[in-house]
């Protein structure tokens, strides 16, 4: 992802969380707000060190509200910004968010999230799928929706974040969990170009052009209607972005499908049971929205038996059943949280599934 | 013949939405004045609130970000931390500020975000239809408060102006009115120096307007002059609660 100088790290580990910290700083993002809460304190923590000597600018919040709104204010003047957050702050910035999607702001908004309903726990979760891919806020829209599930992809989807959040001019969340943002793994950062489109809409003063308003009300007849509808297209137009791993989709008889940390440990399952001679393939969603529903459809038809696994009892089966072809058998195997799954656990559920 | 007056540079030729007798319109020209004045008008972004205020965004000739309510001055420091030689100003009802906003614009105060506040305090929410606020008087009757404020239910009126006064952050923090010659210039005068405080880069300065809501109040617009004079005035003192002479922070 990016173009540029490469610089191998060598064997320098690094955490999730900074991996993802290091991706906001190589994308140009030099304005971090956000409120402290576990397990994402790793980003804060890095970017208050790092942006100050940068130029950049780092404001510990007074609330996660306060946090997506400096986010909306920074995203208003064209110029790239993001919040971290975790599960109930999220909660906390959705009204924000629902804002900047309504009038048409990019930023970026990383959930490590926790495991609720309510202050729940620390432990890796899945439960924030819906809010993430619901739109989460009030009203008809939806946010573009990243899931890494290593230390290499919380740095290279952090990248890519802020260039579909400028594409679309939409706020884009990185859904993550305790797992990938407290893990070490080797990273390979690159330098790319910092690549933005021109941002004519933006506002820095009305000097030499009409003045510039960014707003989401619409109260004349019909201007409403007119607006969701425009935001839908772009919703739509998103398809052309989506993203997921594939692996032995050919020959297998069953496809799982998981994302994120549970995504990896799928695929270790995976070769497990390969190697005992069962076919199995992986859809690993990495774009949860636009959801990769194409290759999921286009596998059904030839695959009877889809297995959906998630720490959580139940969510993107849902999008799984959405988009499979008539007739496909769809199994779920969820955790809710509290444990990991292990790749043993994993592969004795693909057997029974598959006999 | 010599034109004496005309309509600011920095106000477009839409008219005014606004009941009779409400003092938005005075505000507006106001700081649509001092914009002009202090020469801003090419480098200022506003930010406008939830309630009656919102329209800003059509009356303004300068770039306007609408903001979520209460949460005006969290999106100024977001605008101001992204483009310092911007000026930033937002423009918020008391229903805005001083409730659902009083975090945002407490702690914004508190880090001496070098913005400017206009705080039109009308003692009601007003495009929601009347209902009692934050800074609705002991005794006032509202939609939510028929029998008139009591302090034993409903606590007290804020006077956020002298709070915010006794924050470190902020550089200059005054009350006005527009009920007389004599307060309007006065008015005018604060509205330019809380954008000179800006400009100087002092940190954080606000206005607090007393406002007439004829409407919510019930009454016509000169019996609601009259109200400011005699009912808001007592409680909520016109005057400068804070100006800062060097830009220190202790």
């Amino acid at each position: 992802m990016g173009k540029g100088r490469i610089e191998e790290k060598g064997l320098d580990l690094v955490k999730g969380n900074e991996a993802l910290a290091m991706g906001a700083i190589d994308a140009g993002c030099r304005l971090y707000f956000g409120y402290p809460i576990t397990p994402q304190n790793d980003i804060p923590e890095y970017l208050s060190k790092h942006l100050p000597l940068l130029g950049g600018e780092f404001i510990q919040a007074e609330s996660e509200i306060a946090s997506i709104n400096m986010v909306l204010g920074a995203a208003a003047t064209g110029t790239r910004a993001m919040t971290s957050s975790s599960g109930p702050g999220i909660s906390l910035m959705q009204e924000g968010i629902s804002y900047m999607a309504g009038s048409e702001l990019p930023g970026v908004i990383v959930n490590i999230s926790r495991s609720g309903p309510g202050l729940g726990g620390i432990a890796p979760s899945q439960g924030d799928y819906f809010q993430a891919t619901r739109g989460g806020g009030h009203g008809d829209y939806r946010v573009l929706v990243l899931a890494p599930s290593s230390v290499q992809e919380m740095y290279d989807l952090t990248i890519k974040a802020f260039e579909l959040a400028d594409k679309y001019r939409n706020p884009v969340m990185i859904l993550g969990d305790a797992i990938v943002g407290q893990m070490k793994e080797p990273l390979v950062r690159r330098t790319p170009e910092v690549r933005e489109p021109p941002k004519e809409w933006a506002l820095r003063g009305a000097k030499g052009r009409e003045k510039n308003v960014l707003k989401s009300l619409y109260l004349g007849e019909g201007e409403l209607t007119q607006h969701v509808w425009k935001l839908h297209q772009k919703y739509e137009r998103m398809k052309e972005d989506v993203l997921y791993e594939a692996i032995n989709l050919q020959d297998a008889r069953l496809v799982v499908v998981a994302f994120g940390s549970v995504g990896r440990v799928a695929r270790t399952a995976i070769e497990m049971v390969q190697k005992e001679g069962y076919p199995t393939g992986l859809i690993r969603p990495i774009t949860l929205f636009p959801f990769p529903e194409e290759v999921i459809w286009e596998t059904s038809k030839r695959v009877r038996d889809f297995l959906v696994i998630e720490l959580n009892t139940g969510q993107m089966v849902e999008d799984v059943k959405l988009s499979v072809a008539e007739g496909t058998r769809v199994h779920f195997y969820g955790k809710p949280p509290g444990s990991m799954l292990t790749p043993e656990e994993v592969a004795e559920v693909i057997l029974s599934n598959m006999k | 013949m010599k034109k004496v007056f005309k309509r600011p540079e920095s106000l477009t030729e839409k008219p005014f939405h606004f009941c009779p007798g409400c003092h938005h319109g005075i505000a507006h020209r106001m700081v649509a004045e001092a914009i002009d004045h202090l020469g801003i008008k090419e480098r200022i972004i506003g930010v406008a609130s939830v309630g009656c205020s919102v329209f800003l965004y059509d009356y303004f000739d300068v770039d306007v970000i609408e903001a979520p309510h209460g949460r005006a001055a969290a999106v100024a420091t977001g605008v101001k931390r992204a483009r310092r030689d911007n000026v930033v100003f937002t423009y918020q009802g008391d229903g805005d500020l001083a409730s659902i906003g009083i975090a945002e614009v407490v702690h914004a105060a508190n880090r001496g975000e070098n913005i400017t506040i206009i705080f039109v305090n009308n003692s009601v929410y007003g495009m929601t239809g009347g209902q009692m606020a934050p800074t609705t008087l002991l005794g006032q009757k509202t939609t939510t408060s028929p029998y008139g404020r009591d302090f034993t239910q409903d606590g007290y009126p804020i006077r956020m102006a002298e709070m915010l006064a006794t924050l470190e952050g902020v550089s200059f923090s005054a009350r006005v009115a527009f009920n007389s010659p004599k307060n309007l210039l006065q008015a005018q005068k604060a509205i330019r120096k809380a954008f000179e405080m800006q400009l100087n880069r002092m940190g954080f300065s606000i206005v607090e307007i007393l406002s007439a809501c004829p409407t919510n109040w019930g009454l016509s617009p000169l019996e609601a002059k009259k109200r400011i004079e005699e009912e808001m005035i007592p409680y909520y003192p016109l005057g400068v609660f804070k100006e800062r002479e060097i830009p220190d922070y202790l």
